[in-house]
């Protein structure tokens, strides 16, 4: 049985100031190895819970493990376990690609010999080999995404949140992005993806969860849930499941 | 450690790119700290070299107004231009309207006479005091009548007591030589030898200028002396425009949250800016004295002299340069925004500077003022480069001055912490 790479119970958020609570008693697992997908209108609380479970916002009740650690109480060791791909650019945009990953690779604690090592191994993976000594801020919005994509790996981390990490890139970039995600996971790596790309999303993930309202509707492997729901594809499948309201007006 | 040097790389690397930052930061003072020297060596040369035009309207024929002129001519301080008698108030103030001269004398008419007279009445009241003189001269209680001055409203008031204060004391050498002339014909019979009157008027005391210093030097502090510290103050302090709004940026990109979710504090972020835009700031004092010693000669501006206490210097720029650093720091971790950073750092250093005493002169200000400028850390680095540069002084000597700016120092770092611990930033 594989190891239990995130696990949440009983999780309760709401902003500063909010009545309501932003999560209510959210229960999930993601087994070690899976490639889990986060879906849900906007609003529902993707994000808020991406950003609880890398540390980002303080939860207020419950809890969020990564491989057995609580988030809120073991920053430093929690923060060495996972990556993150936001889905805003989130590098130095006057530096170049070399130099973004040399300083987020010191961040991570790795020492400089490492650091080249990996940051080398990136750039050509994806693609960067070229322009490693461009300033970002020149690229165009597929070589942004690349980027930010080999600074969240750059730790090799056991755990990937990715917040929508193909928004706004060409299909080849899109393709190039999830056939590297799909390597990594077959490396071992977990994979939490959150995207309104459904087919992507049906490309890469094996296990999914919906979210609405701040709550879990459904959680169980995409072929579980399409046959359950009698749907062809995720986005049926979301539909079915969220109603074809607008959810962010 | 390698975190640090690779945080301290990166913030360089971010430095060096933002030419407009280092405009703000070294091009800016350095053109401050020339246009505000060649400004005040050049009011300076105004005063003691060069001329201050002067229209002289004399509607009088006697000796005595003759006499003020030739002194007046003499006073060096002026282009005296005479006009006809006969020109009215209303001409002259014309004239000095197209810009013809920035004053005007007019000795009225019967100056001679009335001088003469009231010298004549006062060295009879000196003699019948010594009990030497007859009542034969009658004593005349009239006034002389006020000689006018006339000056361009763009002359400031400095100029007007300078040059108020030249005329009354050529105007005062001519009552006391009509006096002394009155006391000799009376005594002697005869009129006063040219030769004696010159002895007895130009035989003045000179004035040796000697200014005080710890070190004993004599040199007499020049504008470099005084602008160079302020400037060189007011560039480090200026580093909020780019610290500021760098501290800001981060906070508000997306590589904030990135960092946020790295095993590393971001107070390690802080304290590389700190100690980056610390070298920044000892190289802005660095470049800005090093024009005033190499470049002001070239330039036809005074040279700097740097302080004897070279280590004492050092270590004033350090604590000046940390300060400046703390306040930026302190004001990019409580801004929203880039234009919030800019703003309130820009206009908080040009207040401080101000009541500082970089704009004007602490001691002019008033008494009211007296404790707020205590409050400015920029005031305390003032004193201390002042200290070094003007009074000769040594780091003992400018420990008082030292200590509250370190003192301001600690507080803005405590006040930026509290900040950080706040918002949640570390």
């Amino acid at each position: 049985m594989n190891a239990v790479a995130v696990s949440i119970q009983n999780l309760e958020f709401k902003y500063p100031g909010q009545i309501t609570s932003c999560l209510n008693t959210i229960n999930l697992e993601v087994a070690a190895g899976e490639r889990f997908g986060l879906f849900g209108p906007n609003g529902a609380g993707k994000t808020t819970l991406m950003n609880c479970m890398t540390g980002l916002l303080n939860y207020q009740q419950g809890s969020i493990r990564l491989f057995g650690n609580e988030v809120i109480n073991n920053r430093k060791t929690v923060n060495n376990l996972f990556g993150f791909v936001p889905q805003d650019f989130s590098f130095y945009q006057e530096l170049s690609p070399v130099e973004n990953l040399n300083f987020f690779g010191a961040w991570s604690g790795m020492d400089k010999a490492v650091i080249k090592k990996k940051s080398e191994e990136l750039l050509e993976v994806l693609g960067l080999a070229d322009v490693r000594n461009k300033p970002v801020e020149k690229f165009s919005g597929g070589m942004k995404r690349r980027v930010n994509l080999a600074i969240g790996v750059m730790n090799t981390p056991r755990i990937l949140f990715l917040d929508e990490p193909t928004v706004g890139v060409d299909v080849h970039t899109r393709q190039a992005i999830i056939s590297y995600l799909k390597e990594l996971n077959n490396n071992g790596t977990t994979l939490i993806y959150t995207s309104h790309q459904l087919n992507e999303a049906e490309d890469l993930c094996n296990k999914i969860a919906m979210i609405d309202d701040g709550k879990i509707i459904v959680h169980d492997s995409l072929t579980q849930l399409l046959t359950e729901y009698k749907e062809e594809g995720l986005e049926g499948l979301f539909i079915h499941l969220t109603g074809k309201m607008y959810r962010d007006s | 450690m390698y975190k640090l040097w690779a945080t301290i790389l990166k913030d360089l690397q971010i430095l060096t790119r933002d030419r407009v930052g280092l405009i703000v930061m070294f091009v800016m003072p350095i053109v401050l700290a020339v246009v505000i020297t060649a400004t005040q060596n050049s009011t300076f040369e105004l005063v003691n070299k060069n001329k201050v035009s002067l229209l002289l309207c004399n509607k009088d024929t006697g000796d005595a107004s003759r006499e003020l002129v030739t002194a007046i001519e003499k006073v060096g301080m002026f282009e005296v231009k005479k006009v006809t008698a006969g020109e009215t108030e209303k001409q002259l103030s014309d004239r000095m309207h197209e810009k013809d001269a920035l004053v005007a004398i007019i000795i009225p008419p019967n100056f001679s006479a009335r001088v003469d007279a009231k010298a004549k009445a006062t060295a009879a009241k000196a003699l019948n005091n010594l009990g030497l003189q007859t009542d034969t001269i009658k004593i005349n209680n009239d006034s002389v009548q006020p000689i006018s001055l006339l000056y361009h409203p763009v002359l400031q008031s400095s100029f007007r007591q300078s040059i108020q204060g030249a005329l009354r004391s050529t105007l005062q050498m001519v009552q006391s030589k009509q006096v002394l002339k009155s006391i000799y014909l009376s005594l002697n019979e005869t009129e006063l030898p040219p030769a004696l009157e010159s002895e007895i008027i130009n035989n003045q005391v000179a004035i040796n200028e000697v200014p005080i210093s710890r070190d004993g030097s004599k040199t007499i502090p020049n504008a470099t002396q005084h602008n160079i510290p302020a400037w060189t103050i007011f560039a480090m302090f200026f580093v909020v425009i780019s610290l500021g709004s760098n501290v800001v940026r981060e906070k508000l990109s997306g590589s904030f949250i990135r960092l946020k979710t790295l095993p590393t504090n971001y107070f390690l972020a802080l304290f590389s800016k700190q100690i980056t835009y610390l070298f920044v700031t000892l190289l802005q004092a660095c470049v800005i004295f090093a024009i005033g010693i190499w470049l002001f000669p070239i330039i036809g501006l005074p040279k700097l002299n740097l302080p004897t206490d070279l280590a004492g210097l050092f270590i004033v720029s350090f604590i000046c340069g940390w300060c400046a650093v703390s306040f930026a720091v302190c004001v990019g971790v409580f801004a929203k925004t880039q234009e919030q950073a800019n703003g309130i750092g820009a206009v908080s250093i040009v207040l401080m500077a101000a009541i500082g005493g970089l704009l004007v002169p602490s001691f002019a200000m008033p008494e009211s003022f007296q404790q707020v400028i205590k409050l400015s850390p920029l005031h305390w680095c003032l004193e201390a480069y002042y200290g070094l540069f003007l009074e000769g002084g040594k780091l003992k000597d400018i420990l008082i001055s030292i200590l509250p700016l370190l003192a301001i120092t600690i507080l803005i770092q405590l006040i930026a912490l509290f900040g950080l611990k706040r918002k949640n930033l570390i």
